[in-house]
This record gives structure tokens, C-alpha cells and sequence, in this order.
């Protein structure tokens, strides 16, 4: 017979979810409140049903093709610190020591980036990459290359994908590193008795058992590229122009100063739409994977 | 304090009320009517919660794609495709 459940342990998630409900529930409730409303401050609303939506889906208004363009540049954001930063982060954690001092050294090296705060991080990459002070700047314009991340868009996109990947390679590194740590060594044994190669060994041992992990580094990485505000808005302020005006950029300049509350609530609900639907994709096929590798 | 801030209209409460009863059946489904997963046309291995969050994303979406294609035609033949989309998730999926 099988066993029932005993369930009352959920009893003692209520205080998280209390919590939760003030953090999250509520102000997710009233963002939806604003989407069908129109306001002109004072806390008065007016009815607007799904106009905010049906303008927002028309890349022919305004506040279409401010979507339509900022969500581009958000994605391709997205995709290319995802493509330097998870290459990138299993080759460094291929080559760091195994064990030794180095290890610790090496750790407490990598994680330091990821102990500054955004803003900071910001502030850091608007100087260094200024090209009358900044180290970087100065040095690449003593090159002879004009770079002006405050000018060209290419500069501005190049500064902000550098930052990012500087800042947040490491967690992926130390995911990885985790992920290969829990290797047993039978497997290397084996690999060898068998005379794999480096790359042999990376594909059938390392990157399979890397797999959660990676999943893990991935999604991480993907809803933090996509929801990114401090950084860029630090050192370019989502210029030149809008070249690095990201959703989220975009999102407080129509919520905070346009106080448009109406269109800002519609973006950040589709906006978290995509999120969920990223999210779940990447979920849905990694774990797919493993469960047919594990039948 | 009231809560007012929160600007709430009927239409609103209206649907957090019937989200809120929802989960409060799927609750109630789950601990009468225990379940395990199943693998479907998704080719996943997917439970009542998992069909039930598909499906409201996939309304979500499909509301969104009216607005976007369907013009001024009433929003109701969005909220009937997307019972469909559900019942046909949780059927097969």
C-alpha cells in the first residue's frame, strides 16, 4: 500500500510566502492594475482597457517601435554575452589547477568581480574606458584607434559587452569548476586505458557531466544579460542616441520619466512574458536531454 | 490605510479571483487526487502544474497575438482559443 503523503511541512513555507506576497505578488498585481489605465498623477486612474497593449504591439506608434527596437538590442545583448561568457567561463575552468594552493588562489581571484556591486562595476568601465583618463580608452586611442564609447554606438556596445563578460565570466567559471570537481576520477582512468584525446574526454565526460551546471550558468546568465539596467546605464546612460538603450533602460525612462504608468506597466508585463518564455525553453529542452541520457 | 494605490478595477480583480481559485483547485486536485508525470506530445515529462503554467503562458500569448492581428474583432475569440489551446495541453501534453 503505498504511503500517504504527509503535506503539513508546507505549513512552514507560509512565512516565505507572506513575504513573497509583499515583495512580488502585490506589486506584480498592481502593475497589472496600471496596464488597462491611464493616469495623470494624483492617484487618479482612468479606464483604458487594452489600448496600452494594442499600441505597444504596433511597431507603426511610438511606444511600438520603442519596444520592437529596444527588445532587439536586448536580445542581441543577451546572445553575445551568453556566446563569450559560456565558451569563455568551461575554458578557464578547464585550465585552472586541480589542486595545490593555486586552487584556493585561484577561487578567491575569480570571485572577486562578482563581489562588486553593479553600480560600482559601472563606474569602474566609465572611467577606465574613457579615452582622456581612462586606461583602457587612452591606451586603445595611443594605439591610434579612435575609440568614444560616448559617441560611436559600436564603442558603446563593445564597452558594455566587455564589462559584462568581465563581471560575471567568473560565476560561470566557478559553476563549471563545481561541475568538474564532482567528476570522479574512474572516468579519466577509463578515458586514458581507452587513449582518448583532450577533446574526447571534454565531449563524453566533461560537457555531459557539466550539463546541470551549464543549465544552471546559462539561465542565470540569460535573465541576468536580459533584465540589465545598472551597468549600461552607468557608463552610457543608453546612449549614443538609444544605441544602448536596453528594455530596462527603456522601461524606467517611460515609467519614472515620462510617468507614463500605464505603457511602463504594459512593456514590463510582456516584457516578463518573454523572460518566462525564455526561461522555460531553456529549462525544457536541457532537462529533456538528461532524462533520456539517464534511461 | 486603503489600497487604493494599487488602482484596482473590477476587470482586474475579476481575474485574480478566478487565477486565485484555480490554483486553490489544483491544490485541492493534487493532495484528493494525487498524480505522477507523464511524457505527452511535448516530449516531456510533464504534471497538472506543469500543463496548467503552459497553459497560462500560452493564453498570455495568445491574447497578445489577437491584439496584434486580429484588429478591432472582440477580444473574447482569443480568451475561447486560448480554452481550446488548454484543454488540448492538458489532453495531450
Amino acid at each position: 500500500m503505498a504511503k500517504p503523503r504527509d503535506n503539513r511541512a508546507w505549513l512552514l513555507v507560509l512565512p516565505v510566502v507572506a513575504l513573497v506576497a509583499f515583495s512580488a505578488l502585490i506589486p506584480v498585481m498592481t502593475v497589472v492594475n496600471y496596464s488597462v489605465q491611464d493616469t495623470f498623477g494624483n492617484n487618479q486612474f482612468f479606464w483604458n482597457g487594452t489600448g496600452w497593449f494594442k499600441e505597444l504591439l504596433d511597431p507603426s506608434t511610438d511606444l511600438g517601435g520603442r519596444f520592437l527596437d529596444a527588445l532587439w538590442r536586448t536580445l542581441l545583448f543577451s546572445a553575445l554575452c551568453l556566446l563569450i561568457e559560456i565558451p569563455l567561463g568551461i575554458a578557464v575552468a578547464l585550465v585552472l589547477p586541480r589542486r595545490g594552493w593555486g586552487v584556493a588562489a585561484a577561487l578567491v581571484v575569480l570571485a572577486l568581480p562578482l563581489l562588486i556591486p553593479w553600480n560600482v562595476v559601472g563606474t569602474i568601465w566609465q572611467v577606465f574606458a574613457r579615452r582622456d583618463i581612462g586606461l583602457l580608452g587612452a591606451a586603445v586611442n595611443g594605439l591610434g584607434i579612435d575609440f568614444n564609447y560616448a559617441q560611436v554606438p559600436l564603442h558603446a556596445w563593445i564597452t558594455v559587452v566587455a564589462m559584462d563578460v568581465w563581471h560575471w565570466t567568473s560565476l560561470v567559471v566557478l559553476l563549471c569548476y563545481a561541475g568538474l570537481r564532482a567528476i570522479p576520477d574512474a572516468y579519466y582512468q577509463a578515458a586514458k586505458v581507452d587513449g582518448a584525446g583532450a577533446w574526447a574526454v571534454f565531449r563524453a565526460i566533461q560537457l555531459p557531466k557539466m550539463q546541470r551546471v551549464l543549465t544552471i550558468a546559462v539561465l542565470l546568465r540569460f535573465m541576468d544579460s536580459f533584465m540589465i539596467y545598472t551597468e549600461p546605464f552607468v557608463v552610457t546612460g543608453g546612449g549614443p542616441g538609444n544605441a544602448t538603450t536596453f528594455l530596462s533602460i527603456d522601461l524606467v525612462k517611460i515609467a519614472l520619466g515620462q510617468f507614463d504608468l500605464g505603457k511602463a506597466a504594459a512593456v514590463s508585463i510582456v516584457y516578463n512574458l518573454i523572460i518566462l518564455t525564455v526561461c522555460w525553453v531553456f529549462f525544457a529542452t536541457t532537462t529533456r536531454g538528461q532524462g533520456e541520457a539517464g534511461r | 490605510m486603503g489600497l487604493s494605490w494599487m488602482a484596482w478595477t473590477w476587470q482586474t480583480a475579476l481575474f485574480f479571483a478566478l487565477l486565485l481559485a484555480t490554483l486553490v483547485v489544483m491544490t485541492l486536485l493534487a493532495a484528493l487526487r494525487p498524480e505522477t508525470e507523464r511524457i505527452g506530445i511535448l516530449g516531456l515529462p510533464t504534471t497538472r502544474g506543469d500543463r496548467l503554467f503552459l497553459t497560462l503562458l500560452g493564453a498570455a500569448f495568445i491574447h497578445l497575438g489577437w491584439l496584434a492581428l486580429a484588429g478591432d474583432a472582440p477580444l473574447w475569440g482569443a480568451s475561447i482559443l486560448s480554452l481550446l489551446f488548454g484543454a488540448a495541453l492538458f489532453r495531450w501534453a
